[in-house]
């Protein structure tokens, strides 16, 4: 049974304070759905996630362990699927699926990839470049690669994107499947995406204003020399 | 060790399937040496006097030429973000990144480089020194550029900066690169030059692919 958490996440992106004070749980089988308007920080707090950006304060834990401990354990657990598909327009998209594969080291990759290609019903596709794909095919064989080795945990930022309604109902039954085997779902989208009762994370509620938090700080700051201050009297007396 | 491989074979069979930016490199190179003998006068002395100094800050400015690209393309596709997200250590995977831009770049310059000492009429007691100068300089130009290459990801006009960033670096090894080819020249041995070019690599390879990994991850910050 695997935990994933975050407790009092604050993340800053140069100087704009995008949340704070963000705190969520999740266990296996869960998915968690981001929620939120434009900026409200959707793919800030999947990056966080990942791994790829450090939040300004609180942590990200995965049973108990935060995951800037081991990063290589957290990143062989977590498929990430951005906004970009990662595909290079002169290879194959077998050739494409194949790198990713490799740097899990994962045993009997062929199968594997043709396992996912045909998860996602692009095994004709498989010897097509990516420069002759549509933007959806692209999608697909982005998504194809996150069934490829072993993982805990999926965070998609906007994986709808780019897909056709049939598609979206097969992302849906992927999800479901993933969950099914113990896997958490953290996930963003515009459009309904038809997955078992998720647990909804509305990023607006954590938006504070600059000043507030700034404020805050102050606070913090203020605070603790006049709770030292009082303990080196009685030091003193 | 796996992970280095795969990097470096999808590298090299995405260069080859490309190609221009080999071949793009030797012809800058090329020409770039041939301007001399017109800029200096065809006089052969003053050619063969000069010919390991225009060799080397040739192949120093057409090695930074290819620099640009090396992430860029991975920066732009999400490439790198995917790279930086995988089990292996980045370190390892910018290892293999920079091994496959020196086959690419590195080498063909090392084999043309023989054909335009000829054409500057060097003498050819240097032909030798100068290959295997070249030989333990070119990977450390690549080691080197790849710190700058990372550090200018996401910026404007990211060509010029990269050569403001990365040249100054490459002083030491034109320095004794040249140095090398001109003892051979002048008949002494070269070999305290080749010994610190050694030292240099050595100090690259342990210390660029950190430097390189760190930078990539601030990009993706």
């Amino acid at each position: 049974m695997a935990d994933f958490s975050g407790s009092d996440l604050t993340c800053l992106r140069g100087e704009r304070l995008v949340f704070g004070g963000l705190s969520f749980s999740a266990k296996s089988g869960d998915a968690v759905m981001l929620r939120g308007r434009n900026g409200a920080g959707k793919s800030s707090l999947l990056r966080l996630m990942a791994g790829l950006l450090a939040p300004r304060s609180g942590a990200l834990c995965w049973n108990g362990e935060n995951i800037s401990d081991d990063r290589a354990a957290h990143h062989a657990r977590t498929h990430y699927l951005g906004h970009q598909d990662a595909i290079k327009p002169v290879l194959t998209v077998r050739d494409n699926l194949r790198l990713w594969g490799q740097l899990r080291g994962v045993a009997a990759l062929e199968a594997a990839i043709d396992r996912a290609l045909n998860a996602l019903q692009i095994h004709h596709l498989s010897r097509v470049t990516g420069r002759y794909l549509s933007s959806g095919q692209k999608r697909r064989t982005a998504l194809a690669r996150i069934l490829i080795g072993d993982s805990h945990l999926w965070l998609l930022d906007e994986p709808t994107v780019g897909l056709d309604r049939e598609s979206c109902a097969e992302l849906a039954q992927l999800i479901a499947e993933f969950r099914a085997n113990g896997g958490i779902v953290v996930y963003s989208t515009h459009i309904d995406l038809d997955v078992e009762n998720p647990t909804i994370l509305d990023l607006d509620d954590f938006a504070i204003p600059m000043v507030e938090w700034l404020a805050e700080q102050d606070d913090i700051e203020d605070m603790a020399p006049t709770k030292g201050t009082p303990t080196s009297q009685e030091a003193a007396q | 060790m796996n992970g280095f491989l795969a990097i470096l074979r999808r590298d090299l069979s995405l260069a080859l399937r490309q190609g221009a930016d080999s071949v793009m490199v030797v012809a800058f190179f090329i020409v770039t040496t041939t301007l001399f003998p017109f800029g200096v006068g065809p006089e052969v002395n003053i050619l063969a006097r000069i010919a390991s100094g225009v060799i080397w800050v040739s192949a120093l400015l057409a090695a930074m030429l290819s620099l640009e690209r090396v992430f860029q393309a991975d920066y732009e596709d999400g490439s790198l973000e995917l790279l930086t997200l995988s089990p292996v250590s980045l370190e390892l995977l910018i290892l293999g990144k920079v091994l496959a831009h020196w086959l690419t770049t590195g080498l063909p310059l090392i084999i043309a480089a023989p054909l335009m000492a000829v054409m500057l009429n060097m003498d050819q007691n240097g032909f030798a020194i100068l290959m295997i100068a070249m030989l333990l300089g070119t990977p450390a130009l690549s080691l080197i550029g790849a710190i700058g290459a990372a550090l200018i990801l996401g910026a404007r006009r990211g060509g010029v900066l990269v050569s403001l960033l990365v040249l100054p670096l490459y002083i030491p090894v034109l320095i004794f690169g040249a140095g090398a080819v001109e003892a051979a020249l002048l008949g002494i041995s070269a070999t305290a030059q080749l010994q610190i070019m050694a030292a240099i690599l050595l100090l690259t390879l342990a210390a660029a692919p950190f430097a390189t990994a760190h930078a990539v991850r601030q990009a993706m910050e």
